[in-house]
This record gives structure tokens, C-alpha cells and sequence, in this order.
């Protein structure tokens, strides 16, 4: 019964916990904090301003807390994995009833001392909560009608409450979120083979329902040179602006097509275009390797955990990390349309931060009580 | 237990091999966007920074510098001098409304003024830059530089505009340049390249002629701008090159003079070197101030100009098709010389009047000359004694020697496009262009410049002075040029079949100012330095009926518009000829009392000059 004593006498001390960080991981968020610090200088024209001491505050704060969550037990983490998911869904209620609108959308929700965003928050909590709800589960169940039912129903709820915002890019954010946990726990690949046909063929029907501007996005992803000044200004200035930037980039600062401001929303989703155009090909491979090392490491946790839950909560997250960054990437890139969705850490934002760190927070607390079971 | 943790290593291989097929899922993607950034950065960047340069990089023409004219002398006849301008690109006004009203405050803009500011804004483009006033005075600039900080968006902008210093001097001749319209731009290569908003081209004369060379090319700024079009730095000022100088042949002090001359008349002055061709005065009458429409002729101005009978808006010169009158007697005598028609002894007898094919025509003497010879009839303009000439010669023979000496044909060639061919009639025109035979009574009246003939001023000063030089052709111009050196007389053509009837004639013509009975004996010079030779001429503008001529009305007495075109052509000094003119008085009445007058100070003058510019001439032509 060596596990059982292992169970029990499972206290770390704070040293030990502290020897079972991982620092490749947190050196690489910390450099990719430092990274979206420069950038958001960069942003705020090479002064310190709003911006800029904004970021900062919340890496800061956020950073903490991260540090802070990874000294507590994971199995925390897995008990509240109910209660974060239903929290959450409650603020994206909240949000639909009392939100803020700005600019079209009602996205936001006053909590006195922050201006939530509660659908960047589900990115994360839906991934808690279904990790949760397949830690248990036996393989063979986990292709019952009532497990899938459930899932789906927990996926879809969050969902809907999301595009009645109205705010299409974040609520398919968080179904991918969820998607990766189901696919990690074992659902049949039939259902994802049938969903995707589903998905494929029901496709013209989708884009006929969608709102005029979601199908403006569209067209204009298709040939965005129709109206250059228009709906195709975006994405014809942001290729322009990472593709002037050539193999080393204008330099820091000298991002003439963001510092003359071509460049639309360059604080939030367009910041990947700003960083290309200043550091060209070889600093965005440079980011793209650290976000690689990032989630190679939170695989590696994932895989050297032994509870079951940390295991997938850790290989779901990667994925939706990863999936977050590449749906950036490839926006600002031109190749997907354009949909709100930040860059994790690098863009301005503070509960897209707060989602981020929290996740990172989990998988550190996996790391650290690595040996950790849940029972 | 066991069933419990056989169940945890099928879910450990299942998610295991689930991870596996994720991270290869994930590698094929990051090489996707790694060859995209490749893509986008490395092999298609010349594109991009092509066009993020062109984002932002913006260019501002400026208008050009125009070259300048001067006359032989190097003086200025048409400059440039700096105008105090405002600029305002609307596009880049916050408030235009608030900025408009303001400058009207400013500016004490008139209503109307005002209003068509407003009406130009509504026709260009945002972007495009609006002249709110193109021609400020020193104060009202220097109050608008003090007013800045409040008119975001005004620009105060010294510009180079076209100014010329004599004034009405030199209008038929160089023309006038007033705003580029959509005409100009489209019909002239130069213009279309280097156009500015309120670029000033040639409207007429050399200015329109020369337009090429004259407008340089356009100061280039490259600024670079934000996403807004607002400038934030200067990168790049390409200085334009100033358009070419012209120095023409005309001597401003005899042009100034033909001016005075014909102050209050309508009429035309020309003078010509008569082995160069080189014009040295050509002035049309009565003229206008050019610098009236440099920037925009005001309506009341322009009615002023456009009705006045004399029709200032005509260039006499090169336009006015006239009867020649006598001053084609020369052509005449020359041409039945030339023909063996007559020779020196030949005489008539005129008797004031006679009568031919059932027609009586009369000489301008009723009382006759009585019997005359080549000479004296040339001396005294006796008309029967043309008549007879002609009627031997035949209009064919005549119009023959007429085109050798220029008439009926343009002068300057394309250098001008309003300049008039004149009419040298024959038999076969006749034919051709009225479908009917030639009378031979139009031959008699032709005989005497009558009738279907017409000749422009510059025709007439060019026979005269091809005929002064001793008959050989020249090619007159205006623009000295570099490669046209005066040639030497004996490299010319002659145009005569026997020099010893151009000597002839041109006696005949001596004796016509020089001596008693001669036509023009009292405007002539004794001193042999400017003693000259010259023709009379008077052209009727209508038929003078009977009655008309018993009344014999002096030319006061006739209204205006019947009053004879008073003519004269001469060359000069009579002995060592070097220069001719021609000048027409319109409605003048008299040839010998009107024009040849004239001849007396434009020959002083131009014969004074004459040293000045030959000492010029001799060096090489200076460069301008």
C-alpha cells in the first residue's frame, strides 16, 4: 500500500514545493510577460502611458497570483471545478442582465473593482469543470448518451449566454476549450468525424444566419481587397505591416505602419501584427518558440501528473492555448477571419490575462503536486 | 481495485494516444503559420514594404518656377515674383466651417468672394488643396502668420507667379498664362506631368507656344503621414528645375516705342533685321495688361476688353488680313520688271481716270499724273500707271512674285497658331475656291492691292525687307536660338531673276520718300545715317461711290469704321540697309500722313540702337 502511505503523507513542505516548480515554464511566461511589456510600450508610441502601466500592474498582480495558486493542492483545485464553472455562468448571466456595452456588444460586467470580462474566464473554468467531470468516469461510460448529453449541455450553455453578447469568436474559443476535454476523455472519434461533416454541410446555413457584419468578416476574409478602406482595411493593413517588417523588422519603436497608426486595435488582437513588424521573421519564430516551450511544458506536467484530472486539465489547456495563439496568429496573418480573440499574455487585457494566468496557476499546482491522487 | 485500475490504464492509453495525435496536429500547424510568416516576411516583403512605404509616404508637388523671356538685351519682359498665397487641404481641417468664417473675418472677403471659395471646395476633392486667396497683399499674409495657432489647417504659402513688367507692351507677343484648365492639361503632355492646383499655363503668344519649355518641373516634398494623412515628418525635398529662359530678338525701347505710336489707334508695328530675320519690335494695337488675368480676369475687366471696337483682343500683326493698297506696288514693278513686261522708260499717261473693259478706275490724283515712268509712278503712287502694268503683267505673274516674297503664306510657320495666311488671289484660286473665272478687272484692282489681296502686317514688313536686303530670302523669328546663327547674306536664297530689278525698285521706293512729289517727302530724314526708304500705302475698306468722290471728304469727315487703313513699309538707312517695318493705322485715313510719320521716330530710334545691339550680336550670345 506504498501509494496509500504516499496519499496520506502527502504534505509538502513550502521548500519542496518550491524545488517542484518549473522553472523553464515560468522563465518562459515571465519572458513572454517582459516581451508583452516591450510591445505595449511600443504601442503606447515609446512611452510609458496608460497602456503600458496597465499591463504592467496586471502581470504583476496576475503573475502573483499565479505563484500563489501553485502552492495550493491541486485537489482544491479539482473540488471547486463544479463551483468556478457555475460562478462563472453566473457572472455571463449577470453580464447579460446588468453588462456593460461598448461598442456594439455586451461584454463586460462591473465588479466594483474591475471590469470583468466572464466569457474570457469560461475559456479556462469550462476546462476545470469538464476535467472534473471526466476524472471519475469509466472509459466505457464516457460514451454514454447521458455523459455526452451532459457535456454538451455544459458546453453549450456558456456558449449561448456568450453569442447573445453578441460575441461569436469567444463563444467558439470556449466550445474548443471544451471540445479538447471531451476529445482528451475519450469520446468516440465518430462523434468528432460527425460533427466536423455536420459542421461542414450545415456551414451555408450558418453563414445565412449570420448578422450582417459576421458575414461582412467573412466575405471580407475571402477577398479583402473589395473594399481596402472598408471592411478589408484591417487585415490588407495588418499583412502589410508584418509583411514590411521582412527577416529582421524595423526595429524597436519603429513600426512605421503601427506608429502612424495603420494599424487598427494594435493594443488587443493586433499586437502579434506590431511585434512582427518591429522584429521581424526571426522575433516572431522567437515567440512562436517560447509559446511552443510553454506548451510543450504544460503537456510534460500533463503527462507527469497521476491524477487523472490534472492530466487532462493539462492537455486540454495546451491545446486551447495553443488553438487561442494559432486562431490569433492566423487572423492576423489572413488566413481565418477576423474574430475577437487575444493573444495569450501579449495582448491588452485584463481578464484574458487573469483566464491565462489562472490556467497556468492549475498546471503549476499539477507540477508541483505532481504526485498528487485524487480520489 | 483491479477492475478500477485496468480501467485507469485503458484511460491512460487512451488519453495518451489522444495527446499523441494532438501534438502532431499541433506541429503540422505551427509549420503552417512559420511558412505563412516565412511567406508574408521573407519572400513576398518588397511587396510590403513597398506598400507600407507608400502608406506612409505622401508627396505634395509644388508648382513649378516658369522660365522667364527676355528681350535681346537680357531685360526682363516677363518674370516671376513671389505671391503671397493661402492654402487649405479640407480634408485636413477639423472644423473647416469655423476656420472658413474666420479667414472670411480675416481677410475682409467680399460675400461673392466668399462664396466662390466655398463653391471651389464643393468641386475638389477633400484631399486636394483649396486657394482660398491666391495673390494676398504683405499685410493681410503677415496678419494671417500672427493668426495660426487658430486656423488649424492653413497654410500660408509664398508662391512664384507670373509678372510682367511692361505691361501691355509685349501681350500680343508673349501672351499671358492664366490657370490650367481641364483643356490644357489634357492637350499637353507638360502640363499633365507637373499640374498643381492653380499652376498658371500659356493661354496665347510664346507663352502658349513655348509652354513645354517654359514650365520646369515641379519641387517634389515627401512627407511622411500617419493613418489620418496629418504630416509628421519631412523626409525628402526634390528642388524642381526652373523652366527654360527664352531670349528673344525684340528690342524693348523700340517696342516700347511702336506702343506710344500707336497709343489710341488700332493698328500693328513691326520691325525686322532684314538679313536675320530677327524681329525687333512687332506690337499690336491697342493692347492690354496681361498681368490682368494671371490670377483671373475680373467680369468688369473682361467686358472692357471684349467690347471695345478697336478689338484689342486681336493680334493685328499676325491676325489682320488687309488690303496691302500701294505698299504692293513694289511687288508689282518688280514682277513686270522681272517678267520684261516693262523696263525703265516705260510710260503711261494718266489723266486721273481710266477706263479699261467698260470700267472706269480712277488714280488717287484727279488730276492726273500725266505722263509717268516706273520710277515716278512709284515716287508719286500713281495708280494708272499699276493699272496698266498689271493688265500687261496678269494676275498669275504677279501672284507668282507676291508668294516668292512671302505673301500668302504664314511668316512665323507654327509659332504662332492664331497667325493668318493672308490672300495672294490667281486665276486658278478664283477658279477653285468661288467657281468662277478670273475678271480681268479684279487684275487691274489687284494692280494696286485691291480686291480679293489680303496681306498681314508681317507679311508686308517681311517683303519689304527681302526686298531691302537685295532680294534674297531670310526666315524671320522672335526666340534667339543657339543653333540659327545669323547666316551670311550669300548662303541665302535669291529670290530675283536680275539683282539689277530689286535695285530698281528699291530706287524707285528711295525716290517715293526722298524726294519732292514723293509720297512720303515729308516724313523723310536727310541725315544719311538714318535716311530711309519707304512705300505709303491706303487701303480702302469699301467701295467709294461717286458721289463719295466728288465730295472728296477729308478723312475726319468719314465715320470711322469707312475710314481708309493707312499703310507703310520702309527699310533702312537707304544706303547700308539693315532693317524694315510695316506699319498699319487702321481707319487711319491716309497712308503718307498717318503712318509714315511714325516711320521718322522708329527709325531714329532703331538705327541709334542699332550699334548697341550689333556690339551685343558680335559676342557670343550670352547664356541665360
Amino acid at each position: 500500500m506504498y501509494q496509500h502511505t504516499r496519499l496520506t503523507t502527502n504534505r509538502l513542505g513550502f521548500f519542496q514545493k518550491f524545488r517542484n516548480f518549473d522553472y523553464i515554464l515560468l522563465v518562459c511566461i515571465l519572458l513572454l510577460g517582459f516581451i508583452s511589456l516591450a510591445t505595449m510600450y511600443s504601442t503606447d508610441g515609446g512611452e510609458i502611458k496608460f497602456h503600458t502601466k496597465s499591463h504592467f500592474t496586471k502581470l504583476a498582480v496576475f503573475t502573483l497570483m499565479m505563484l500563489v495558486m501553485s502552492f495550493i493542492n491541486i485537489k482544491y483545485w479539482f473540488s471547486i471545478g463544479y463551483l468556478a464553472y457555475v460562478a462563472v455562468v453566473g457572472l455571463l448571466v449577470g453580464t447579460y442582465l446588468f453588462g456593460i456595452t461598448s461598442s456594439g456588444s455586451q461584454r463586460w460586467i462591473n465588479l466594483y473593482f474591475i471590469n470583468l470580462q466572464p466569457s474570457e474566464l469560461m475559456k479556462i473554468f469550462i476546462i476545470v469543470c469538464l476535467a472534473k467531470f471526466f476524472h471519475r468516469m469509466k472509459l466505457e461510460n464516457v460514451n454514454s448518451i447521458y455523459t455526452i448529453l451532459t457535456s454538451l449541455i455544459i458546453i453549450l450553455m456558456p456558449m449561448g449566454l456568450v453569442i447573445v453578447q453578441p460575441d461569436l469568436g469567444t463563444a467558439v474559443l470556449i466550445a474548443i476549450s471544451g471540445i479538447a476535454v471531451l476529445w482528451f476523455a475519450g469520446i468516440n472519434y465518430k462523434y468528432f468525424i460527425y460533427t466536423i461533416l455536420g459542421f461542414i454541410i450545415s456551414l451555408p446555413f450558418v453563414i445565412a444566419f449570420l448578422k450582417p457584419y459576421q458575414k461582412l468578416r467573412v466575405l471580407t476574409f475571402l477577398n479583402p481587397d473589395k473594399d481596402p478602406l472598408g471592411a478589408g482595411y484591417q487585415i490588407i493593413q495588418s499583412k502589410i505591416a508584418v509583411g514590411s517588417g521582412g527577416i529582421f523588422g524595423k526595429g524597436f519603436l519603429k513600426g512605421t505602419q503601427s506608429y502612424l497608426e495603420f494599424l487598427p486595435e494594435k493594443h488587443t488582437d493586433f499586437i502579434f501584427t506590431l511585434f512582427s513588424e518591429e522584429f521581424g521573421f526571426v522575433g516572431s519564430a522567437i515567440l512562436l518558440v517560447i509559446y511552443a516551450i510553454i506548451i510543450y511544458r504544460i503537456v510534460a506536467i500533463g503527462a507527469s501528473s497521476r491524477s487523472y484530472f490534472a492530466k487532462i486539465f493539462c492537455y486540454s489547456f495546451g491545446a486551447a492555448i495553443f488553438v487561442f495563439i494559432t486562431i490569433n496568429m492566423s487572423m492576423v496573418l489572413g488566413l481565418l477571419p477576423i474574430v475577437g480573440s487575444p493573444l495569450p499574455i501579449m495582448s491588452y487585457g485584463g481578464s484574458s490575462m487573469l483566464a491565462t494566468m489562472i490556467g497556468f496557476g492549475i498546471v503549476m499546482s499539477a507540477r508541483v503536486h505532481n504526485q498528487q491522487l485524487i480520489a | 481495485m483491479i477492475n478500477s485500475s485496468s480501467d485507469n490504464v485503458k484511460k491512460l492509453n487512451s488519453i495518451n494516444r489522444r495527446m499523441f495525435i494532438t501534438g502532431s496536429l499541433k506541429f503540422f500547424v505551427m509549420i503552417g503559420i512559420v511558412s505563412r510568416l516565412f511567406f508574408l516576411q521573407v519572400k513576398e516583403n518588397k511587396k510590403y514594404l513597398t506598400l507600407s512605404d507608400k502608406n506612409r509616404i505622401r508627396e505634395w508637388k509644388l508648382a513649378p518656377v516658369r522660365g522667364e523671356f527676355h528681350d535681346y538685351f537680357g531685360n526682363v519682359i516677363a518674370g516671376n515674383f513671389e505671391a503671397y498665397q493661402l492654402h487649405v487641404i479640407p480634408e485636413q481641417v477639423e472644423d473647416f466651417r469655423y476656420v472658413i468664417y474666420r479667414l472670411k473675418d480675416l481677410l475682409d472677403l467680399s460675400d461673392n468672394e466668399f462664396k466662390k471659395v466655398l463653391k471651389k471646395k464643393n468641386e475638389i476633392k477633400p484631399w486636394e488643396t483649396l486657394i482660398v486667396s491666391d495673390n494676398l497683399s504683405w499685410q493681410k499674409f503677415s496678419k494671417i502668420n500672427n493668426h495660426l495657432y487658430d486656423l488649424n489647417g492653413v497654410k500660408p504659402v509664398i508662391s512664384i507667379s507670373r509678372n510682367y513688367p511692361f505691361k501691355e507692351n509685349f501681350t500680343h507677343l508673349i501672351g499671358y498664362v492664366s490657370q490650367a484648365n481641364q483643356d490644357d492639361i489634357e492637350s499637353t503632355q507638360a502640363i499633365k506631368k507637373n499640374f498643381v492646383p492653380g499652376l498658371k499655363v500659356g493661354k496665347i503668344g510664346l507663352e502658349k507656344t513655348f509652354e513645354e519649355k517654359l514650365i520646369g518641373t515641379n519641387d517634389i516634398e515627401r512627407y511622411e503621414v500617419n493613418a489620418y494623412g496629418r504630416r509628421i515628418s519631412q523626409l525628402e525635398f526634390q528642388k524642381g528645375e526652373k523652366g527654360k529662359t527664352l531670349r528673344l530678338t525684340i528690342d524693348t525701347e523700340v517696342q516700347k516705342l511702336a506702343n506710344e505710336l500707336l497709343k489710341d489707334k488700332a493698328g500693328s508695328i513691326c520691325v525686322m533685321d532684314i538679313y536675320t530675320g530677327a524681329v525687333v519690335a512687332m506690337h499690336s494695337s491697342p493692347s492690354f495688361d496681361p498681368n490682368l488675368f494671371v490670377f483671373g480676369i475680373s467680369q468688369d475687366d473682361w467686358q472692357l476688353i471684349r467690347n471695345d471696337p478697336m478689338k484689342p483682343l486681336v493680334n493685328k500683326t499676325l491676325q489682320g488680313n488687309y488690303s496691302p493698297g500701294s505698299t504692293i506696288k513694289p511687288i508689282v514693278a518688280l514682277s513686270a520688271l522681272e517678267n520684261g513686261i516693262v523696263n525703265t522708260s516705260f510710260t503711261v499717261r494718266c489723266t486721273g481716270k481710266t477706263e479699261m473693259y467698260g470700267q472706269t478706275y480712277h488714280c488717287w490724283k484727279k488730276k492726273g499724273h500725266g505722263y509717268v515712268s516706273l520710277r515716278n509712278a512709284m515716287k508719286q503712287s500713281c495708280d494708272t500707271y499699276f493699272y496698266e502694268v498689271a493688265r500687261k503683267l496678269g494676275v498669275d505673274k504677279l501672284s507668282e512674285t507676291a508668294k516668292k516674297f512671302g505673301l500668302g503664306e504664314k511668316v512665323f510657320g507654327d509659332l504662332f497658331d492664331i497667325e493668318k495666311k493672308g490672300l495672294i488671289p490667281n486665276t486658278q484660286w478664283k477658279k477653285n475656291a468661288l467657281g468662277k473665272g478670273w475678271l480681268l478687272g479684279e487684275t487691274i484692282i489687284t494692280g494696286i492691292g485691291q480686291g480679293y489681296i489680303q496681306t498681314t502686317p508681317i507679311q508686308l514688313c517681311l517683303m519689304t525687307a527681302q526686298i531691302a536686303n537685295g532680294g534674297y530670302k531670310i526666315y524671320p523669328h522672335i526666340v534667339v536660338d543657339d543653333k540659327a546663327k545669323d547666316q551670311p547674306i550669300d548662303k541665302f536664297t535669291p529670290l530675283y531673276k536680275n539683282s539689277k530689278n530689286i535695285k530698281i525698285v528699291q530706287d524707285a521706293i528711295f525716290g517715293s520718300t526722298n524726294e519732292v512729289m514723293g509720297t512720303s517727302y515729308r516724313s523723310r530724314i536727310d541725315n544719311p545715317k538714318y535716311q530711309f526708304a519707304g512705300k505709303t500705302g491706303t487701303a480702302q475698306v469699301k467701295k467709294i461711290t461717286e458721289e463719295e468722290r466728288e465730295l472728296d471728304l477729308k478723312t475726319f469727315e468719314i465715320p470711322y469704321e469707312q475710314r481708309d487703313h493707312a499703310l507703310y513699309v520702309a527699310f533702312g538707312p537707304y544706303k547700308n540697309p539693315r532693317y524694315a517695318l510695316s506699319i498699319i493705322v487702321e481707319h487711319g485715313g491716309n497712308g503718307s500722313t498717318t503712318a509714315a510719320p511714325m516711320a521718322t521716330r522708329l527709325f531714329k530710334l532703331i538705327i541709334d540702337r542699332h550699334k548697341i545691339r550689333e556690339s551685343l550680336g558680335n559676342k557670343k550670345y550670352l547664356e541665360i
